[in-house]
């Protein structure tokens, strides 16, 4: 990571949890836990994201896990592309369909509400803007208003950690701690 | 429906009034992307509108300008959450919009 104090200034008892993970997991602690527990009276970002990602929604968590890998893909951020791929893999328990949405979101194996809600995620990150028509659209095609607000919190949670990974640095897992790490997200969450 | 509300208000009050090393006007305008001098106002655009495109020599820039690493992690970390939360407020008024003229 681009600075020390991510990788080496925590405080003593999230070291001791760090040589626990390393013990029990046989992976080395990820950057975005080292990030989470860095400092967490300043950011601890951790509550809002188990929020968008676990808390009540008639989009599935696979569903979710989808948004947070395509938002990422649109941020080009590798690290949030690579965890989520997984993660939304997992919870789907369907690969193909991940890599098929990031590869083309028009032809993939998608339900209309959400490719519609992907599109608009999609242009929010690349754009910063949205307009009425845009999420009338995505109404129009059968999305309600709570689930758009759902996946506008999705949405935020990884506009800021794509940006807080990219410009920290993040390291991309091998792909068994890759996996490892989907497998935590699904049963244990994001606090 | 899941609602990040007051999660969302608690977490901008943390970052910009919480206890920190750069000051809160520093972190306020970092949120804002605005109001800036340089070397900080060319960071802070930059970790807003292309975090990818950040290198080693940008974070050494702020070092040589005098910046703690403690600083630097705040600055990115508001100035992520600032753009993130333009982006989200301007699409649950969209939201707003499309609703109120169905």
């Amino acid at each position: 990571m681009r600075l020390a104090i991510l990788d080496h200034g925590h405080g003593v008892r999230a070291k001791a949890m760090f040589a626990l993970i390393r013990v029990f997991s046989g992976h080395p602690v990820v950057d975005a836990v080292k990030l989470a527990f860095y400092r967490p009276s300043f950011y601890r970002g951790g509550g809002l994201t188990q929020e968008a990602m676990r808390g009540p929604s008639d989009w599935s968590v696979a569903d979710r896990e989808l948004m947070a890998a395509f938002v990422s893909k649109v941020n080009n951020t590798a690290f949030c592309i690579a965890a989520h791929t997984a993660t939304s893999a997992l919870a789907y328990k369907d690969g193909a369909k991940v890599s098929a949405t990031l590869a083309d979101l028009e032809t993939a194996p998608l339900t209309e509400p959400l490719r519609s809600t992907l599109r608009m995620l999609g242009k929010l990150t690349r754009e910063n803007n949205v307009d009425a028509d845009d999420i009338s659209t995505v109404l129009a095609a059968g999305v309600s208003e709570h689930q758009i607000k759902d996946a506008l919190a999705v949405a935020f949670a990884f506009n800021v950690t794509d940006r807080l990974a990219d410009v920290f640095d993040f390291a991309v897992d091998d792909s068994a701690a890759i996996k490892a790490g989907a497998k935590y997200l699904l049963a244990r969450g994001y606090r | 429906m899941s609602d990040i509300t007051s999660l969302h208000n608690s977490l901008v009050s943390r970052i910009l009034e919480g206890e920190g090393q750069a000051s809160p006007e520093i972190r306020r305008a970092a949120f804002d992307n605005e109001g800036l001098a340089e070397p900080v106002r060319t960071f802070v655009d930059k970790v807003a509108h292309g975090a990818r495109m950040v290198t080693d020599a940008d974070i050494g820039t702020l070092r040589k300008a005098g910046l703690s690493e403690d600083q630097i992690y705040e600055i990115v970390v508001c100035a992520a959450i600032g753009q993130a939360t333009r982006q989200y407020q301007n699409a649950l008024a969209a939201l707003s919009a499309a609703i109120g003229r169905n």
